[in-house]
């Protein structure tokens, strides 16, 4: 094959390929830089492409690309798990890259190629199995055309193709070259899931190994020949702009390079991150602070209260609210607050980018590939295919880096100081500069018919919406479906219902939070059915079983949830617990908290955390079990402490001392129970957070007697 | 100005503002990345290192202050994850993204060379400083035990371990089975 020749079939349409050697065929459609370096490989060491995913070398190495986003939510090995299953590779001779900005690797779920709304073993879950069979069954075809037999008197294990009438066998390796040359073939049968050997068993992470000694490479790390380090001053105040600048005192730091305004503010270039860090703080800068310099917290919720008192958009209406409730003898209303919070990963925002007239290289620890590539390139007036976007490892995502704004950053400054820069942000950058889980406003209502059970369910929510937000024009009729999941889909029977939604805009940056709208509305949601449940004098448990009649999987992991925590045994003296059970992200997840609270000291224990989840079809239960709880961490520091408070039009937080996570020395003990199931695998990684705050109120009411209907819960809750 | 320290075992020499950070002198000036910024201002351990032996925050280490002393960054604790906290951290499968567990491991490593065999409570106090946003808190505890008996500790019980359900240990247990590309 001479170089440059395009290869027509199927998915590998696209893909260039050029030859390295008479033996060595390579393709290279995916990474600048690769291109180079398999030119320089020995010839007949070049991997073969089956797919845009498997490459497969002739020292039997298969690299798979890792199209999702790394962020510690276990994809990386869950998508190899599913691509070796059905290629029949061998585990250990699995080598992973991360994959660029493309196409082939949009997100069916986005339409864009991204990771976020747990959907990454869903949206793979398909195209990764198909690609693994089609790549098997290419690899028996150029196995037998080697041999002279028929494909069907070939098998393939662990790597290997055998032909045992004649005991023949070749590796994976030595042949993928010729396997890479044939058409793709269309609808070869997927294993039946009783045959599976990988799926399903729990797995050990491939990035463990990496990550305990230093050289996982996140974004914060990445180094590039003559880079500089940048920090940026942005306006405090939200929508706010510089008016005025002095430079002098900055540039007069040593090791500063230059300073310059970009769009988003005042940009320090030095030659190392200490120095830009000292550089920022000499700088003297005039901001306009624009309109929304006098929000404060109070002032939006206000906002909200107000805007309740009016109908919204009906995210939900089944029967007459109106008539159940003014009929009904027990009524009962309440109203629940939710706080903005900042996502705070460990790793803080950061992009390192190279511009050049014809190119820009971004390396990134993004959640948004094409997006982060579409946004490079109009800053540099290319098109998209020149933004070359390299995926980091992630040090957290919980929905942050989808944002491209620390991406735009840094592209500007390469660009207008014509030289590789890294951009870091720093942790008081970070909380002040989110885009924030939105602060939330709920008036709920509901009614007790005569048998005790409620006859009536209504919700108003006030709030920012997201989808408007990051996809303007995205939604209908001002419904952000984002805005009332949690509450919209209760799963509950009651004959009459309505949720509707008053879009309402302070004017705080918002965006994906871990669990998005279920982080809120489950407290809203979870709690008011307990507040329904004492009131009908019930067992919260019971009450909500009886309520699920139409519901069998949540009724599942509630009983699940309820049967291993012994919801019915007596506890200790002085302990408490709650039950929650929630529908998110195609799964379903159930909780039972139990708590000590000391009332003189105004303080509380969180003891143990028993939860159930039914993800459908596991893929590695070793992860869900870290994901479940991973999600109650991050649950329980939202309800303990999360709180972003706005003062003047900015935030009042900045950094672990006043924005408080959990430590290790609150951690209580957390079991997970996964529900066996066959059904379609669904999301795992946000599914936990959202019943940890009702769970927890839950069982804080069981202790005390006192509701729980703002976040974070304060010491007065306890007394 | 030139500074002198042990790094990893080396002499190193620096010529760096002396009230450089030590985390930004590892960083940028030396590019060993292992350690982390998590908030330069000493609240979360994800910058840990060891300075003649104790676990020290670097984002608040002026470089000045080092010179003369031994320094290990996570570069340095093993050079083949042989570590009896590495091992450990590996065999429980601890890390999520795994940005603060250079710090994590770090402290441990700390804490085993002082305390052969810390209890729950010693632990906890340990490492309350290292904040994981992933919340892998749990593992870290059993892979904290876990390293006191590679280390060769005679067994500890954990009141806190024995309590769990046997799942996280089955799981455990079997996915060392299937196995991870070391």
């Amino acid at each position: 094959m001479s170089a440059g020749t395009i290869m027509k079939v199927g998915r590998r349409g696209f893909l260039k390929t050029g030859a390295a050697g008479a033996a060595g065929l390579f393709v290279g459609f995916y990474l600048p830089g690769r291109m180079e370096a398999l030119a320089a490989s020995p010839a007949g060491a070049a991997p073969a492409s089956l797919n845009a995913w498997m490459l497969i070398s002739p020292d039997d190495t298969v690299k798979i690309m890792i199209d999702k986003s790394e962020m510690g939510q276990g994809i990386l090995t869950a998508l190899c798990m599913i691509a070796a299953e059905e290629l029949d590779c061998d585990w250990k001779k699995i080598r992973t890259e991360f994959a660029p900005a493309a196409k082939e690797y949009f997100n069916p779920a986005f339409g864009m190629q991204g990771t976020g709304g747990s959907s990454s073993v869903r949206s793979s879950w398909d195209p990764l199995r198909k690609a693994g069979a089609a790549a098997r069954d290419m690899l028996l075809q150029a196995a037998a055309k080697k041999w002279g037999v028929e494909k069907s008197a070939c098998r393939a294990e662990n790597g290997v193709i055998f032909h045992d009438a004649t005991k023949r066998k070749l590796t994976y390796g030595s042949v993928a070259q010729a396997a890479s040359m044939l058409p793709v073939p269309q609808d070869v049968p997927l294993k039946d899931p009783k045959q599976y050997r990988i799926i399903g068993n729990p797995t050990k992470r491939l990035d463990t190994p990496d990550k305990v000694n230093g050289r996982a490479e996140f974004g914060l790390d990445v180094r590039r020949p003559g880079m500089l380090y940048a920090v940026v001053q942005r306006c405090p105040v939200f929508g706010g702009k510089v008016a005025s600048f002095d430079a002098a005192k900055a540039k007069a730091v040593p090791g500063v390079k230059t300073v310059i305004e970009i769009p988003q503010g005042i940009a320090v270039v030095a030659d190392n991150t200490w120095t830009a860090m000292q550089g920022r703080r000499a700088l003297d800068v005039k901001w306009d602070e624009g309109p929304n310099a006098t929000l404060t917290s109070e002032s939006i919720s206000k906002l909200f209260a107000e805007r309740t008192m009016q109908p919204g958009a009906e995210a939900r209406k089944e029967g007459d609210t109106a008539a159940a409730l003014s009929g009904a003898s027990r009524k009962l209303e309440a109203v629940y607050e939710a706080p903005y919070l900042a996502h705070a990963t460990m790793e803080p925002l950061n992009c390192t980018a190279d511009v050049r007239a014809d190119r820009v290289d971004v390396w990134a620890p993004t959640q948004f590939q094409t997006v982060a590539q579409a946004t490079s390139a109009k800053i540099c007036g290319l098109q998209p295919e020149a933004a070359f976007i390299h995926t980091t490892y992630l040090g957290g995502g919980f929905g942050r880096k989808a944002g491209v704004d620390f991406v735009s950053e840094a592209v500007e400054i390469s660009k207008a100081i014509g030289a590789p820069v890294k951009l870091t942000w720093s942790r008081e950058d970070d909380t002040q500069h989110d885009f924030y889980r939105p602060a939330s406003y709920a008036r709920m209502s509901g009614a007790l018919g005569a048998n005790g059970y409620p006859v009536a369910w209504t919700t108003r929510i006030a709030c920012p919406s997201i989808m408007e937000a990051w996809f303007p024009g995205s939604t209908k009729n001002n419904l952000d479906p984002t805005s009332v999941e949690g509450v919209a889909n209760l799963p509950y029977s009651i004959p009459n219902i309505l949720v509707d939604y008053v879009r309402t805009e302070p004017g705080i940056p918002v965006g994906f939070w871990r669990s998005v709208g279920s982080s809120q509305n489950g407290f809203f949601s979870e709690c008011f059915m307990d507040e329904l449940a004492t009131a009908a004098k019930k067992d919260p448990y019971e009450f909500r079983r009886h309520l699920l009649d139409k519901a069998p999987r949540h009724l599942a992991v509630l009983d699940l949830a309820a049967k291993k925590a012994r919801w019915d045994s007596p506890l200790p003296a002085g302990h408490y617990r709650g039950i929650a059970v929630l529908f998110a992200f195609e799964s379903y997840a159930a909780q039972v908290i139990e708590i000590s609270v000391d009332r003189k000291a105004k303080t509380l224990k969180v003891h143990h955390v028993v939860c159930a989840v039914d993800v459908g079809q596991v893929v590695n239960p070793s992860t869900i079990v870290a994901q479940s709880e991973s999600a109650v961490v991050y649950g329980l520091s939202s309800a303990l402490y999360g709180n972003i408070t706005i003062d003047g039009g900015r935030v009042k937080e900045t950094s672990f001392n006043n924005y408080p996570v959990l430590r290790l020395d609150a951690m209580p003990i957390v079991e997970v129970h996964i529900v066996p199931s066959t059904e379609k695998p669904t999301g795992a990684g946000e599914l936990s957070v959202p019943p940890v705050v009702p769970a927890l109120c839950n069982a804080i009411f069981a202790a005390t007697g006192k509701r729980i209907r703002r976040m974070p819960i304060r010491p007065e809750d306890l007394a | 100005m030139a500074i002198q320290f042990t790094l990893n075992g080396k002499p190193q020499t620096v010529d760096v503002n002396p009230n450089m950070p030590l985390l930004w002198v590892l960083r940028d000036t030396l590019g060993m990345t292992g350690t982390k910024l998590g908030c330069g201002i000493s609240l979360c351990g994800a910058c840990t290192v060891h300075i003649d032996g104790d676990a020290t925050r670097s984002c608040v280490t002026p470089v000045s202050s080092v010179a003369g002393k031994k320094i290990t960054t996570i570069e340095g604790l093993s050079t083949d994850r042989s570590h009896p906290v590495q091992r450990a951290w590996i065999e429980v499968d601890v890390p999520q993204c795994g940005y603060c567990q250079s710090g994590q491991i770090m402290t441990t490593a700390a804490l085993l060379a002082k305390n052969a065999q810390p209890n729950d409570a010693e632990i906890d106090d340990a490492l309350k400083g290292n904040i994981c946003r992933c919340g892998t808190y749990q593992r870290i505890r059993e892979a904290v035990h876990l390293a006191a008996k590679l280390a060769g500790a005679p067994a500890k019980k954990s009141a806190r371990l024995d309590r769990e359900e046997p799942v996280e240990q089955a799981l455990a247990a079997e996915a060392m089975q299937v196995g991870g590309t070391l």
